[in-house]
């Protein structure tokens, strides 16, 4: 036993419906006052994990550990976790008040003191003096806060948030993650947090879990899960990628060589990708580790070079990429340089693409050689 | 003012009770209102064949017809069916039905002394309302292997038959409890002081009873039910209803009781706005032909006022009547005279508290 | 142009219902109004006055019946919201897809018959020679034939009967629209399942509560065959006093005033129960 015992703990949790394996046999742990995402595709499992936290459902096996102890068979209202659900889950028949007293109320708590507490968690959240109003007279970033604040209160050991950014419009999501993040910090609980979007999970995590097929993909900080995904899936699903299927041709150490389906020649560095000649493998390139080359004068002696013609313009402000139909036949997918470069270029455009060979991500293929 | 009030108001609700009445008919239409039985299948087709006219059958009992004549002021129906003394009080009152024209009836069908009998009963200011058509009594149906014992209408209160009797919470308990308790509620028709005299003794009667009863029955149906099963074992009913059970269990029969049956003759009326008065005396005369008069009476179960009715009545309806009735029981039979207007309101004050009675 | 055909149509749409309210319920009541409030002083002679109300609260038995019909029908539909209550939250909240669909028809098929027919269904299950009292007889539970109609109960069991589908169909529409996180909210905030229910699932079914009840209340109050057949000889019904002035005792005149009494009370004790529940009319009749 270590001497600062995490939060929450998973080991070997699993759970399955009939014949289907939603969760299989997931380790984790979530370190006191830590922001923890669970991230994955829709059907992934990431909701039945957090209901098995939560206690809505019961693992088929594994332990599941709040403050070391054994949450197995313990009902949800006796967990020392609140939750914050997808649609948020406010009484509509209450006003916010009572809302956030609720818990309390459950735990025969005082009238007076209720209050107090009630309006000590709503002006934290940034919401004082709204007892009285009824539900329905919030915006959706100030419900938001409501649910968190009706959560808080309980002081649990852990909160969970199911996705509670979904139901918003863009701009408010944006603010909210912001929120979110130094709600989490003021408080210094322990959030896990599920969602399938990566930019919630990338803004607000200490440490995200990519789960697939009911498995964890990777669990790392947010850069290691983006810059050094340990897996194919997480390349593909974390941020933006190129993704080419090849077959490796030459291994000289961390060199290695791999040809495309579409038969272009790459060079990749990567150390420990484990590969050899022969296998099949993936690549994954992303936008921005791409450079545009206006002129073949500029390429100089640099590898992984392709000449293409500008297949679309995408112009997203800061955001914005080009396709570029490389002569082999190929899409690749360019992020522009945020100073301003490349402003002019148009559709059928002649362009120079290249990337250094540490950029690219390379996995052995599922199913090994084809 | 207020009578004009009232009309509107009588207006009002006649256009609602209109709507629930069959269509206007065309004049050769006749709309009967009767009692179960009395107007058989058989018979009315042979009476469509004979006459052309169509004959639309509502059945239904007296205070029933009463109140539908009433809703339309008289309208709806072309020959109506009443009891003989519920005939004047309700012109009286209401003003729903229109004098018979004795021209256009055959007088030589009906047994004589019953005509002259209800044209007396049913005459007001001077017009005579009805003619009689069938005719019986009311009185005990008893399971006699059971409840032998069972021989007046007091009797029903006795304790070896507790929580095994019915009779109907209507005013022939009333009348025929008083005649069992030795008093002529007849007698007291015109004199209402002396009338209530007698429903006070009467109600304080049936108060006392009320534990002895299982339920007041409401339908013919219901008592012949309760009487077949045995749950209840002695009854006022009417005859035929006695008779009928006999001829499934020989320990059922009618019982005329010590104190006299009741006798009640049920009659032809127009109503004052009926529009086939020519097919309702048609109909009138083609009933009182013996052989018709007989299919009634074997559908119905009660004897006719025609001449030579009873001749093709069947044999064991005939050893049924002549089973429950002696001479003596015959002339014991007490006529129902003709009701005076009011006298319901206060036989129905005390009918309500025997009902609220604990 | 456009406007006065829309106006048209409007007008197309809203006769009916015009037609409706006017010949069918405002003008009966009116003429009910105007024959309660006339009183018989001959054959044939009537008078203007308040005579019927003043013989109605003069005579002990008519307003006791009347107390009576009103307590056994708010009994009859606290003892069906009681019944009604957990069947609608078995079938809104606990049942899925073609089990719910089952379920709800399954408590609309004794609909499919007449009032009547359901009322002698109960009559053959508690008579003397009854099915109840045979089973119980070769039971061995008893040694006689026990008579279980013509009492209270027995009422009582027919208007809850006749009456539990009109509380259960806005329950469970209520039930239905109550959000299944609501209720896990609750849990997770560390309620008990009484807690829930009391603070959550009741306050949210209150509109479908009180509609159901308000329907209930009025059909047992308006009841008229149920009381009589399965009451027998104590079967003093408001609407059988009714009944009974209008046709056997020729009273028009003290049954209309009954019926408007009758009206003025199922009114009052709506509003009541409105004002109790803290709903309002158009809350709830728009909810369900």
């Amino acid at each position: 036993m270590t001497d600062i015992q995490p939060d929450l703990e998973c080991r070997d949790l699993a759970k399955s419906f009939d014949d289907f394996q939603a969760v299989d046999r997931v380790n984790f742990e979530v370190p006191k006052g830590s922001f923890f995402s669970i991230l994955g595709p829709s059907g992934c499992g990431k909701t039945t994990l957090l209901r098995m936290i939560s206690g809505f459902q019961s693992p088929t096996s594994g332990d599941l550990r709040i403050k070391g102890r054994s949450m197995i068979g313990v009902p949800p209202n006796k967990r020392p976790v609140s939750m914050v659900f997808q649609h948020l889950a406010l009484f509509p028949t209450m006003n916010i008040g009572d809302n956030v007293g609720f818990g309390l109320r459950q735990r025969g708590v005082g009238k007076a003191e209720i209050r107090k507490r009630v309006d000590e968690v709503l002006e934290r959240v940034g919401l004082p003096g709204v007892s009285a109003r009824r539900v329905d007279q919030l915006s959706g970033g100030q419900k938001q806060r409501v649910a968190i604040a009706r959560c808080m209160v309980l002081e649990p050991d852990v909160l969970l948030l199911d996705e509670p950014l979904g139901a918003l419009d863009l701009k408010l999501r944006e603010h909210m993650k912001v929120e979110l993040k130094s709600l989490q910090a003021a408080f210094n609980t322990t959030f896990v947090y599920i969602t399938h979007d990566q930019s919630e999970a990338l803004v607000m995590s200490d440490n995200i879990a990519v789960m697939n097929n009911g498995r964890f993909e990777q669990v790392g900080t947010p850069h290691d899960v983006y810059h050094r995904p340990g897996t194919a899936f997480v390349a593909g699903f974390v941020g933006d990628a190129n993704s080419f299927n090849a077959k490796v041709t030459a291994v000289n150490g961390a060199n290695i060589s791999v040809a495309t389906d579409a038969g272009v020649e790459m060079k990749i560095e990567a150390a420990d990708a484990g590969l050899s000649v022969g296998q099949n493998a993936q690549v994954f390139l992303r936008p921005e580790a791409i450079k545009l080359v206006s002129s073949a004068a500029d390429i100089g002696d640099s590898v992984n070079v392709s000449a293409g013609v500008v297949d679309s313009v995408l112009f997203n402000g800061a955001n914005s990429s080009v396709t570029v139909r490389s002569t082999t036949g190929g899409l690749l997918k360019v992020a522009l340089p945020q100073t301003g470069d490349y402003t002019a270029l148009q559709k059928g455009d002649e362009v120079f693409t290249r990337w250094h060979p540490k950029q690219a991500r390379c996995f052995q293929l599922a199913g090994g050689a084809r | 003012m207020s009578v004009k009030l009232t009309n509107l108001g009588r207006l009002a609700l006649a256009t609602t009770a209109i709507a629930a009445l069959p269509m206007m008919a065309s004049a050769d239409t006749l709309r009967l209102l009767t009692w179960g039985g009395y107007a058989p299948e058989e018979v009315i087709a042979k009476f469509e064949a004979e006459t052309g006219h169509t004959v639309e059958v509502t059945t239904s009992n007296n205070e029933e017809m009463i109140a539908k004549l009433r809703a339309t002021n008289g309208g709806g129906f072309d020959l109506a069916q009443p009891s003989q003394d519920r005939i004047t009080s309700a012109q009286e009152e209401f003003g729903i039905y229109k004098p018979i024209d004795m021209s256009k009836v055959d007088a030589a069908q009906f047994i004589p002394s019953m005509l002259t009998a209800t044209a007396g009963n049913s005459s007001f200011e001077g017009e005579v309302y009805g003619l009689p058509h069938v005719w019986g009594t009311s009185g005990l149906v008893v399971n006699t292997a059971m409840a032998g014992n069972v021989q007046d209408y007091t009797d029903l209160c006795d304790a070896s038959v507790a929580g095994k009797v019915s009779y109907r919470l209507k005013r022939p308990t009333l009348i025929g409890f008083a005649f069992s308790m030795g008093m002529d509620p007849f007698a007291a028709y015109g004199d209402s002081a002396a009338y209530q005299g007698v429903l006070d003794q009467v109600e304080a009667k049936l108060t006392e009873c009320k534990p002895n009863v299982k339920t007041y029955w409401g339908g013919g149906d219901e008592i012949k039910n309760l009487l077949r099963s045995g749950e209840v074992v002695a009854s006022m009913a009417w005859d035929t209803g006695g008779w009928q059970l006999n001829a499934d269990n020989p320990d059922i029969t009618f019982v005329a009781p010590k104190a006299g049956a009741l006798g009640w003759i049920d009659t032809f009326v127009l109503p004052a706005r009926g529009r086939a008065d020519d097919a309702a005396y048609d109909w009138i005369n083609f009933v009182m032909k013996p052989e018709i008069a007989a299919m009634i009476t074997n559908t119905a179960g009660n004897f006719t006022a025609a001449v030579d009715g009873d001749a093709g009545v069947n044999a064991d309806l005939k050893a049924r009547y002549q089973g429950s009735f002696d001479q003596q029981a015959i002339d014991n039979i007490k006529w129902y005279p003709p009701v005076p207007a009011g006298l319901e309101a206060m036989e129905g004050a005390t009918l309500d508290r025997i009902n609220a009675a604990n | 142009m456009k406007s006065d055909a829309s106006r048209l149509g409007f007008y197309l749409l809203f006769a009916p219902i015009l037609l409706w309210l006017v010949v069918l319920i405002i003008l009966p009541h009116i003429g009910l109004f105007i024959v309660s409030i006339s009183e018989k002083v001959g054959p044939r002679q009537y008078e203007t006055g308040f005579g019927n109300y003043a013989a109605f609260f003069g005579e002990p038995l008519y307003w006791r019946t009347f107390a009576r019909t009103a307590i056994m029908s708010i009994a009859a539909t606290a003892l069906t919201l009681v019944l009604g209550f957990p069947i609608a939250y078995y079938i809104a909240k606990l049942t899925r897809g073609r089990t719910k669909t089952t379920l709800f028809l399954m408590c609309m098929i004794p609909f499919w018959v007449s009032e009547l027919v359901r009322t002698f269904g109960w009559m053959i299950l508690l008579r003397e020679t009854g099915v109840f009292s045979n089973a119980l007889q070769s039971l061995g539970l008893v040694s006689g034939p026990v008579e279980m109609l013509y009492n209270d109960a027995a009422i009582m069991v027919g208007l809850v009967y006749t009456s539990i589908l009109f509380m259960v169909v806005p329950l469970v529409t209520t039930l239905d629209s109550l959000d299944d996180s609501l209720i896990e909210a609750g849990y997770d905030l560390g309620g008990s399942s009484t807690s829930i229910m009391r603070e959550i699932v009741i306050p949210h079914a209150m509109p479908g509560i009180v509609s159901g009840c308000i329907v209930v209340f009025m059909l047992s109050l308006g009841n008229y065959l149920t009381p009589i057949l399965l009451g027998g000889k104590d079967s003093l019904w408001f609407t059988g006093m009714i009944y009974t002035q209008f046709i056997t005792r020729f009273n028009w005149e003290l049954g209309s005033a009954f019926g408007f009494l009758l009206l003025g009370l199922s009114s009052l004790v709506v509003f009541l129960g409105l004002k109790l529940s803290g709903q309002t009319l158009s809350q709830t009749m728009g909810r369900s």
